[in-house]
């Protein structure tokens, strides 16, 4: 490593641990800002040598990341961003607070992911999933597709692991190839992990033509795009892999879309090298990812949380539900998005039934759209006050990004 | 009102559906029912024909590429053309609002819009996103709007139609009016389910749509919440 890149990450590692010490965050992003004024290059210096795989999408990054840096632990250390924090900065302070590693899972933020490939230069690359998210700010749904892909045709030496189940990631993954100029298309392995939400990919990416979906199936009826045959499917409670070999996974935490991004975890540790039966076990071992999922005990009530940042994952959030009362809180800050209308598009009806609190910055949104949902609701101002208006038991909590941060921050920042 | 029921017609939501625009079909669907009226709401995609005999035509927000698709298979459609000559009223929004006009650009291309509503939108100078806010057209007596815009459009009004509001905060057409309006058609820049936030202005197309000059009033505590909310932030963030 040049002095320079010495000196950088040296500078970051310490500004991490005084963020840390002086309780203004867990360090994951400051460190790696400073680092990256004294060294623009130091991503790239910190990732040589490296094996990497880089996990990006709308949702399921942090977890996905989190399961396939435990499956690809069977091969040795493992530098890894694991507080979601998931842009450049963040990479820099993961890779220089871990030292010396043969091996990096980094979750990325979808619009950098062509920087960070350009950076880092990974071995495999996994692509999870497209959807709505905070379009004020955010790029629509094609136009993202279409800068992934526009990354891949400059990568094509890179394994991707990409989504069968979502057209724009698949639309994505397959830039045309250009053999007159060297241009190949690159290595695939397709995981099938379903998808709940299909409001995004309606129409084809390719040609402008419909979508059409059936029986899991899914094929444009203008042009030859369709769902790709996957190598790894999610059956029952367990994982199939290309061989088909069935290998049933026991994870500690919740939901369909879970098991889904285990199986992506083993798929991309298999491009190491790392056989599905040695690393399903350290699955398991995943019990919390950066306060979700978490589960806390206060005041005769178990509290568990639940993010839920656009559509897509408030309905993986009431699949993963348990039927107990819920407390719902929206925020629209900057990390949020400003503008709350994605709640129309969220159907709260798995709800009725169940005693719905509600609170957050946003809290009327909220208000509204139940009761034009026809879902009983309850309007609390504190989290407190929600958990003294529910028996003991299971509270579920369900929060976009900044309300969720804010109840973490009530119950000393769980993990 | 045709004979059996309301029927509210969500125009192309496998093109025209950005961000909760479903919210506006449910809203007037449920408003209506409280009413005991009783509704059909219809989502018609667009590899369908559209029926020509609904009462309120939704038409939502969308992307450049399915905002100039969905002009297109309209105007090949015919059949909102055919409702409009019929009495019905149209609801447009954002990119749905833009495609009732003359024309309007997308991907950087001058397209033909419907010509239901005599205006003509380019590109402004900077993306408008952010609270938007106005005083309605007197002659529709309605409370102020409040909603959430985000466009790059400026719009540009022709004799043949009014302004829908004055803007006090945001954008709108041109940063001094919003929206516009003619008969029964009725197009804003709030975008996503802007009914949410003006339930006046829901019942305004319903008394359109059925005829009927007052309509019994509903508990409207939550959105009038919303509404003061909204209010006052708009005022802390200009203080």
């Amino acid at each position: 490593m040049p002095l320079r890149a010495k000196v950088a990450s040296s500078v970051s590692r310490t500004a991490a641990a005084l963020s840390r010490a002086a309780g203004r965050g867990d360090g994951s992003v400051i460190g790696g800002w400073i680092g990256l004024k004294i060294d623009p290059d130091l991503l790239a210096h910190l990732s040589a040598g490296r094996a990497i795989a880089l996990v990006s999408g709308t949702n399921g990054k942090t977890t996905t990341t989190r399961l396939t840096a435990a499956a690809v632990g069977v091969l040795g250390r493992v530098a890894t961003n694991s507080f979601g924090a998931n842009m450049p900065t963040g990479h820099t302070s993961a890779l220089a607070k871990a030292g010396s590693t043969p091996y990096a899972v980094l979750e990325v933020d979808e619009h950098y992911l062509a920087q960070v490939l350009e950076a880092t230069e990974p071995h495999v690359v996994a692509l999870l999933n497209l959807s709505r998210d905070q379009l004020d700010r955010a790029k629509e749904v094609a136009m993202m597709a279409q800068l992934w892909r526009a990354a891949l045709v400059r990568h094509t030496d890179v394994r991707v692991v990409a989504n069968a189940d979502d057209p724009m990631v698949v639309w994505a993954a397959t830039p045309p190839a250009d053999p007159a100029r060297g241009i190949n298309p690159p290595h695939v392995t397709w995981f099938s992990a379903g998808q709940r939400w299909h409001d995004d990919s309606w129409v084809c990416p390719e040609c402008g033509s419909t979508i059409q979906r059936s029986g899991g199936q899914w094929w444009c009826t203008g042009c030859p795009l369709r769902r790709p045959e996957p190598q790894w499917v999610v059956e029952d409670e367990g994982v199939l892999d290309p061989t088909g070999a069935w290998h049933k996974v026991s994870l500690q935490l919740p939901g369909k879309v879970n098991l889904g991004n285990a199986a992506t975890a083993l798929a991309v540790a298999a491009e190491f090298g790392v056989r599905p039966v040695d690393a399903v076990s350290r699955l398991g071992i995943v019990t919390s990812v950066a306060g979700r999922y978490a589960q806390v005990d206060k005041d005769g009530r178990n509290i568990r949380l639940l993010l839920a940042k656009n559509p897509a994952s408030w309905l993986e959030a009431f699949d993963m539900a348990d039927e107990a009362p819920t407390l719902l809180s929206i925020n629209a800050r900057d990390p949020d998005g400003l503008d709350t209308s994605w709640l129309f598009d969220v159907d709260f009806a798995p709800l009725r039934g169940r005693q719905v609190l509600i609170t957050g910055d946003r809290a009327y949104d909220l208000a509204v759209r139940l009761d034009v949902n026809d879902v009983p609701f309850q309007h609390v101002r504190t989290f407190d006050d929600a958990i003294r208006s529910v028996p003991p038991g299971r509270l579920e909590v369900i929060a976009n990004y900044t309300a969720f941060q804010d109840i973490r921050a009530e119950l000393d920042r769980v993990n | 009102m045709s004979t059996e029921s309301l029927r509210i017609v969500w125009i192309y939501p496998d093109l025209l559906s950005t961000y909760g625009d479903r919210g506006n079909a449910l809203i007037l669907a449920r408003r209506a029912r409280q009413r005991g009226m009783p509704v059909e709401v219809l989502e018609v995609r667009s590899d369908e024909r559209l029926p020509a005999t609904a009462d309120i035509y939704l038409v939502g927000g969308g992307e450049d590429g399915p905002q100039a698709l969905g002009a297109q298979r309209l105007i090949a459609d015919g059949g909102l053309h055919r409702a409009v000559a019929q009495g019905s009223v149209v609801f447009g929004v954002c990119a749905g609002y833009q495609l009732l006009g003359m024309s309007f650009f997308a991907k950087g291309v001058q397209c033909r819009g419907l010509e239901l509503l005599d205006l003509q939108s380019d590109r402004g100078p900077s993306r408008a996103v952010g609270e938007l806010a106005g005083e309605i057209d007197p002659r529709l007596g309605l409370p102020a709007l409040t909603g959430f815009e985000n466009h790059g459009g400026r719009t540009h009004l022709g004799p043949e139609v009014s302004p829908l509001a004055r803007v006090t905060a945001g954008v709108g057409n041109d940063g001094a009016t919003e929206g516009a309006w003619r008969g029964k058609l009725l197009g804003t820049y709030s975008h996503g389910p802007a009914l949410a936030r003006n339930p006046a202005l829901a019942d305004l197309l319903l008394r359109w749509a059925t005829g009927a000059h007052q309509l019994p009033p509903l508990d409207d505590t939550w959105s009038d919440r919303l509404r003061n909310e909204r209010r006052a932030a708009v005022a802390a963030a200009r203080a």
